[in-house]
């Protein structure tokens, strides 16, 4: 096992070439006090049949439940060509685009990638990923305290509608560099934030503002406002955008007067799988002037020594293993593989697929939401418009509602208790173009169902 | 290899598009709630192709890469091993795939235990107390780490602690780190030898020191011999050891960095647990720690209690340094680690240090055979070793570019150049223990003929590549004038 190729006779010749009587040897520089006894907590080696039987029962434990869970993780179509051609092991086992002449399909990959993600943004510029929506966030915040020159002080304005995962990520990642998360509080009718909630901020300094579209309840923000309001202050603009929603909704490009600075968000609905929370990516898209205070790979068409058209990887100045300490970030291995997945999947959904495909995703969702407010006990919890997500509050706890879901095979959303403890019992629900009319009948007739043996409190 | 693909734009025509993978149109009634003023008024620019067209496109340019399946890569420190089908496969199980991220623990018991197990092996072979995996990269795992350092000294009150030591050769990840844990980095110098210069160290450390950030073996490809002096002096001081796992793969099984007195450590669990590099990630940097470090772990960590598993949260890690991705990093990457230790087993795990070393060694001994100037000739190599081509830089003015560009024209991977910075006209070469004598032998007839070459015939060397899509670049265009992003009006 371990897939090492040696006969005994070549490991002879191996060991004469070097001059020493056996592998041991190689070791001695290696002080004996420190050698490995034994490694008894290892298991015994499998081959791959027994790894495939032992895998394949383990995923039948998980099994496959009807899943309406959104909250940053979409479930779409992915077509079967992406990850056919992502796991070919030209791109699967090749490694970052260094040796330029040796990796032109990876570095054209992300060229393509770079155009599709900006356009989609409405911006001029795009890195090759970083980690993922919630890490893309923290970034972006970082790039705003380096890009934003007027302000000093390193403070940065959080709505509690931004994803509250992404919230704890920007302050476990950023907060050491001193920088300072400020929520703003949103209207409890409406489920937005308020312009009213940023007076308080009007004569501070502030280095930028971050606004989700659609925001973590589904809800579609005043973002040429909230953009306008920032910008008249000299206040960047983050925003952080589901990149389905954006075949529909404004790109960040364009909110305001002036467009978003920096776009930031969670690349998995770009035909990456749910797969347990990753490998997603994050993309970034920025302005062209602050294209130099970007973290991360940046890829650039040029010529080769024949004047013939090439790309590289380019602005290497501001990566870590050029400029060590004084980078814009410690980021090296980023998330090629599902930016390559993404590149395919945008590729064959083309413009007027993905539009489809957003807007029946938010089609599902409305008739689900319809369903599921016939019921007595439920109702929407804010006014407004959504995008293919929404808050219903519930008239009971929502935690054995969804215990007896899933005892029937449905992932009936995510319990908002820990995150919005002051919405009450509330459940944040998504559909998306997987779903059928049939499933959604399954879901509202489960639920309706399962409310009668849960009682109200 | 082929030549060029055009631009997938350029393939590009209004209205034609892979229709078969739409959904049905829901027509504009469905949207009819949206606002006007919020909706995107002109399309983005996404290619329109057929999907025969894309799979073309996209096909042929996977033929424009070198890769580990197509090509021997012995890129140093990067561990380009081979990347077990097996583990891709049976980590793209359906089931898997679908399984949401913030789906009830009763519908994720299998894929919790694989991750437990996996955590629970991971312990074993560094030796270390405690392991967390969320981190998504190397240098995610070093953020990690050195995070967990400045959360143990403020936990005891010692807020001066703001300094990380870096020996000079280090990655250029522990020094950006350290700036974006808002640390001070200090850097100490090696020996001729290539071990840490311990009276630099010694003047280094003091009640500033947050700790030390090393490599072993370093990326000098040498086992640092006095890592047991090194850790008293940083301990007597106050200090924490960082382990950058980017070299395990030399150890594996032979030593672990919890023996050798670190109290955390990164793993790259795709270099030494063979997941795949992708052209570019996704990663995995599991970290792990000593017992003193383990409430400071980033959350989320999978724990047992009896037969179940569940997710150990903010209310059961107070102290954790917190959350650093949306969800649990990048599960998918930990499955195909945990496929592949589970294939290895305890056996299979020693003897990837042993082939690795000895493949390492053997090509090393073979290159000086021929003529090749080792930049550490004393030494043993680790997993991967340095030659230096100064004396054909400076006899032939072929450097070590030059070779690393013509070694592509012979179908290999260029080694790591200019890697570390300390060495000139340097090449890092590993081979890893998944290559057989035959693809040894033939890289080193390559470099002897590259050598040949550069004495008889050197400007065949200094212009190389020759047969790939494209020769060299302008990278000085490329940064100047800046083409990010293909546009309709410039192809007219």
């Amino acid at each position: 096992m371990a897939f090492i190729p040696h006969t005994p006779a070549d490991v002879e010749a191996m060991l004469a070439a070097i001059g020493v009587a056996s592998i041991e040897e190689l070791f001695d520089e290696i002080p004996a006090t420190l050698r490995v006894k034994s490694l008894a907590g290892v298991p015994d080696e499998l081959n791959e049949m027994e790894i495939g039987r032992l895998m394949t029962e383990r995923a039948r434990t998980d099994g496959h439940p009807s899943c309406f869970i959104g909250a940053g993780a979409y479930e779409h179509h992915i077509p079967a060509a992406v990850w056919a051609i992502t796991t070919r092991g030209e791109f699967y086992s090749a490694y970052t685009p260094y040796q330029a002449e040796a990796s032109q399909g990876t570095l054209q990959v992300i060229y393509e990638y770079q155009t599709m993600i900006a356009s989609l943004t409405g911006l001029q510029v795009s890195n090759a990923s970083v980690y993922d929506g919630a890490s893309a966030v923290a970034e972006a915040s970082l790039m705003a305290v380096r890009a934003n020159r007027k302000s000093k002080s390193q403070r940065i304005l959080v709505p509690t509608t931004v994803h509250p995962h992404y919230r704890k990520v920007a302050v476990a990642t950023a907060g050491n560099q001193g920088l300072r998360f400020e929520e703003v509080p949103y209207s409890p009718d409406e489920g937005v934030t308020p312009l009213a909630a940023l007076s308080k901020y009007e004569n501070e300094d502030v280095t930028a503002l971050v606004i989700q579209q659609p925001n973590f309840f589904g809800r579609l923000e005043d973002v040429d406002a909230l953009t306008d309001w920032a910008h008249a202050r000299g206040v960047l603009v983050i925003a952080v955008v589901n990149p389905t929603s954006l075949a529909l909704l404004k790109p960040p490009g364009q909110w305001g007067a002036k467009g978003a600075d920096i776009a930031v968000g969670e690349g998995q609905p770009l035909g990456v799988p749910l797969s347990s929370g990753g490998p997603y990516f994050g993309f970034m898209t920025t302005r062209l002037e602050y294209v130099r205070q970007m973290p991360g790979r940046i890829v650039g068409r040029t010529v080769d020594l024949n004047g013939r058209e090439g790309f590289s990887l380019t602005l290497q100045a501001r990566e870590q293993h050029i400029r060590r300490a004084k980078a814009t970030s410690n980021i090296c291995t980023n998330q090629g593989l599902l930016v390559t997945a993404a590149t395919i999947y945008m590729s064959l959904m083309g413009p007027q697929g993905l539009e489809r495909t957003a807007a029946a995703s938010h089609a599902r969702t409305r008739e689900l939401v319809t369903g599921i407010a016939r019921l007595k006990g439920v109702r929407p919890a804010f006014q407004g418009p959504c995008f293919h997500e929404t808050v219903m509050l519930f008239d009971r706890p929502v935690a054995p509602v969804l215990k007896a879901l899933a005892s029937r095979g449905i992932l009936g959303g995510l319990d908002l208790a820990e995150h919005y403890p002051e919405l009450g019992p509330a459940l944040l629900v998504c559909a998306t173009e997987t779903k059928t009319p049939a499933d959604i009948e399954a879901y509202t007739t489960a639920l309706g169902e399962v409310m009668q043996s849960v009682r109200a409190a | 290899m082929r030549t060029r693909e055009k631009v997938i734009f350029e393939h590009s025509h209004p209205g034609r598009g892979a229709a078969d993978q739409w959904p049905h149109d829901p027509g504009s009634a469905a949207i009819a709630d949206i606002p006007q003023k919020l909706r995107r008024t002109q399309r983005p620019l996404l290619p329109e192709v057929g999907e025969l067209e894309a799979v073309r496109h996209f096909t042929r340019l996977s033929q424009l890469n070198f890769s580990i399946d197509t090509h021997f890569y012995p890129l140093g420190s990067c561990t380009m091993k081979y990347n077990p089908k097996a583990c891709n496969q049976y980590a793209m199980l359906p089931e898997f795939l679908a399984r949401h991220p913030l789906g009830p623990e009763s519908h994720g018991q299998g894929f919790l235990a694989c991750m437990h197990e996996l955590q629970e092996m991971l312990k074993e072979v560094t030796g270390m107390q405690a392991v967390a995996l969320s981190p998504m990269a190397g240098a995610h795992g070093e953020f990690a780490g050195v995070a967990m350092i400045r959360a143990f000294h403020r936990s005891r009150g010692d807020l001066a602690r703001n300094e990380i030591i870096v020996p000079e050769a280090a990655h250029g990840t522990n020094p950006a780190t350290a700036t974006m844990c808002g640390c001070v980095v200090r850097e100490i110098p090696v020996d001729a030898a290539g071990d840490v210069d311990l009276a630099a160290l010694e003047a280094a450390v003091g009640p500033n020191t947050a700790g030390i950030m090393l490599t072993n073996p370093s990326t000098l490809g040498v086992f640092e011999r006095r890592i047991e002096q090194v850790a008293r002096i940083v301990h007597a001081a106050g200090g924490l050891l960082y382990y950058d796992g980017a070299n395990l793969n030399a150890i594996l099984g032979k030593v672990r960095p919890g023996d050798m007195g670190f109290d955390v450590i990164h793993m790259n669990l795709h270099k030494t647990f063979s997941t795949p590099h992708g052209g570019g990630g996704p990663g995995a940097g599991a970290v792990g720690v000593s017992a003193r470090l383990e409430p400071f772990l980033p959350i989320p960590i999978v724990g047992r209690e009896g037969e179940r598993y569940r997710w150990l949260a903010e209310r059961d890690r107070p102290q954790s340094i917190g959350r650093l991705s949306a969800f649990m990093g990048n599960a998918g990457v930990l499955l195909r680690a945990y496929i592949y230790m589970r294939m290895l087993g305890r056996e299979g795990m020693s003897r990837v240090g042993e082939y690795a070393t000895l493949n390492a060694n053997y090509l090393l001994a073979l290159l000086k055979e021929r003529g090749f100037d080792a930049a550490y000739p004393s030494r043993r190599a680790s997993h991967e070793f340095i030659i230096t081509l100064k004396k054909q830089a400076r006899d032939l003015e072929v450097t070590a570019m030059d070779f690393a560009k013509r070694l592509l024209d012979y179908g290999f991977h260029a080694p790591t150049t200019y890697f570390p910075l300390l060495v000139p006209e340097c090449l890092l070469i590993e081979p890893t223990e998944t290559e057989g004598k035959d693809t040894l032998d033939a890289f080193v007839a390559a470099m002897s003929q590259i050598q040949t070459e550069a004495e008889q015939e050197p400007e065949r060397v200094t212009s190389a590549p020759h047969t790939m899509p494209v020769r060299r670049l302008d990278d000085v265009r490329a940064a100047k004038q800046l083409d990010l992003t293909w546009k309709p009006t410039a192809q007219s």
